[in-house]
């Protein structure tokens, strides 16, 4: 077993192998500008880049004229949004989403409010979903666009996208889902959720960094966007800017592996992230899962760890590469708004540790894992005021803190 | 987040990890901070009352690596100190000494406070000798 281990798959993947090959030639011998029309090199690019699209279109079941090639997906979601919102001007300027969404569709939102869109934030229950009967409540006729994720980033919990979909058939209004985390690795099918738009990336599906998609409709309905990057016209006029051939490449082949392999991928990595939380849960008392485990990424576990502060914990087992929810990770000091939306408490978000699992990850890097972070939780626990005091009895709720 | 060594040196072997006893009239117990801000430290220290030098000093943190570094070398620090001395110590002597960032400013902070809170606790104790010693300073239970 290599060390360190990587079991942060939900920041990045590596790029697989198989994948990288595909890409080499893009990068020399066919190095063309795939908006080269009139000779070879462009040409070979060009086929290169619709071989790909099909490859992406195919893996959510999609027609490749319906995907656009974009940077990554904070571009993609910030196009979904902002492009419809401005195309839509004229019909409403209300917009749906939810308050675990990933800061690309938040900030997003946020900015559309200071341009004078009203938007609303659904909030997620203790398991992390959101509530239909709430979200049918926020629909309005000013109700131009719901954006709700396919697959939480941190908790990995699955939103209710097909009810969500067939709600906003029924009301509409367009459906946008950021689908990076889920896309690849769970079925996902654009016909039968029912969405509009969906963001996608190839960094967290083993392709490279620095290329997206976004799925756009075209028939039933046919979704239009305002174009957020001006210029040549590339990509149905959606996206213009030269066409980043090996990377789409890339794409595209990561696209096909998930596509080939997802069954047995997600089957094996559900396998060894049950088996961790199972040697995890055996081990330790007052640990807690992080939203729901019947709703989730087969490759995820987020676990929070009472009394252990996730930082001090991340340094303990410093040959593990994982995150940890709690503020002094973060660059803004504040620990995950997404566990804190949850609703189970600040100190737990401190304390809590996302796993995600991955093509690479063995069975022997689970285990040391789990004992690894025994040791160091029981350590630290040794050392911890807190689990001192429940353990002489004392109702850590009923303190008065000092803060500071 | 890159450490120094002797934070990372604190962490791996902490120095004076543990508990005194708190009712004991010569130890005074500080504990600051809050687990929603994601760092609580106790703090105690033991105090001979003949000549005020700190002889035994102990603590316990829920926090990052440099809370329990900070900690951990305030208790260090602490031990032979007068009580005099032991407030005079800064947390940016703290600071200095472990080389934190400034992100980490506050650490060194809460336990330039726990030293504080620790040895206030032991001076309300002496002053109300005889009267049942409050069981902690800094934090009380409410009910």
């Amino acid at each position: 077993m290599k060390l360190p281990i990587y079991m942060d798959y939900h920041a990045t993947t590596p790029v697989d192998p198989r994948v990288v090959e595909a890409m080499l030639p893009y990068f020399t011998d066919k190095f063309g500008n795939a908006a080269s029309r009139n000779h070879e090199f462009g040409w070979v690019a060009e086929e290169a880049v619709e071989t790909a699209r099909k490859q992406v279109a195919e893996l959510i079941g999609a027609s490749p004229k319906e995907i656009i090639f974009t940077s990554g997906a904070t571009e993609s979601n910030n196009l979904a949004i902002k492009g419809a919102v401005e195309m839509y001007r004229e019909k409403g300027n209300h917009v749906i989403t939810c308050v675990t969404e990933h800061k690309a569709v938040i900030d997003t939102c946020k900015r559309l409010e200071k341009q004078g869109c009203r938007v609303t934030y659904l909030p997620v229950a203790k398991d992390g979903r959101i509530d239909l009967d709430e979200l049918r409540d926020a629909i309005t006729d000013k109700t131009v666009l719901i954006s709700i994720m396919a697959a939480n980033n941190e908790i990995g919990v699955l939103q209710p996208i097909a009810e969500v979909g067939a709600l906003a058939k029924e009301k509409g209004v367009l459906l946008h889902t950021d689908a990076v985390q889920a896309a690849g690795k769970v079925p996902f099918n654009v016909a039968e959720q029912k969405v509009d738009l969906v963001s996608l990336s190839a960094h967290k599906m083993y392709g490279p960094k620095g290329v997206g998609a976004l799925y756009v409709r075209r028939r039933n309905p046919r979704v239009l966007l305002s174009e957020q990057v001006n210029g040549g016209g590339h990509e149905r006029g959606m996206r213009s800017g030269t066409l980043n051939v090996p990377g789409i490449v890339g794409f595209g082949a990561a696209a096909a592996l998930c596509r080939a392999e997802m069954a047995t991928e997600s089957e094996r990595l559900r396998g060894l992230r049950d088996r961790l939380n199972e040697v995890l849960h055996r081990n330790l008392d007052e640990i807690f899962i992080n939203g729901s485990m019947e709703h989730r990424l087969p490759h995820n576990l987020n676990i929070s760890f009472a009394y252990v502060e996730g930082e001090s914990l991340l340094m303990g087992i410093n040959d593990v590469a994982v995150s940890s929810g709690s503020a002094c990770t973060s660059a803004s000091l504040e620990p995950s708004y997404v566990l804190k939306a949850l609703g189970a408490g600040d100190d737990l978000a401190h304390s809590s540790i996302r796993f995600g699992l991955g093509r690479w990850t063995t069975e022997a890097e689970v285990e040391y894992v789990a004992e690894k972070l025994t040791s160091v939780v029981r350590r630290l626990r040794e050392m911890s005021p807190l689990y001192e005091m429940v353990k002489e009895g004392v109702d850590l709720s009923k303190m008065q803190w000092v803060t500071h | 987040m890159a450490y120094s060594n002797k934070v990372i040196d604190h962490y791996e072997n902490p120095r004076n990890v543990g508990a005194l006893p708190k009712d004991d009239a010569n130890v005074g117990t500080g504990l600051v901070g809050a687990p929603e801000c994601g760092d609580v430290m106790k703090l105690q220290v033991k105090v001979n009352p003949e000549t005020g030098v700190i002889d035994d000093a102990k603590f316990k943190t829920f926090g990052c690596g440099s809370a329990i570094a900070s900690s951990s070398l305030a208790t260090e620090w602490l031990k032979g100190k007068t009580v005099e001395e032991a407030l005079a110590i800064k947390n940016t002597d703290i600071v200095e000494e472990l080389s934190l960032p400034p992100v980490k400013i506050h650490c060194s902070v809460l336990a330039e406070d726990a030293i504080k809170a620790a040895i206030a606790d032991y001076r309300k104790k002496r002053e109300s000798e005889g009267a049942e010693a409050p069981a902690l300073a800094g934090a009380q239970p409410t009910a």
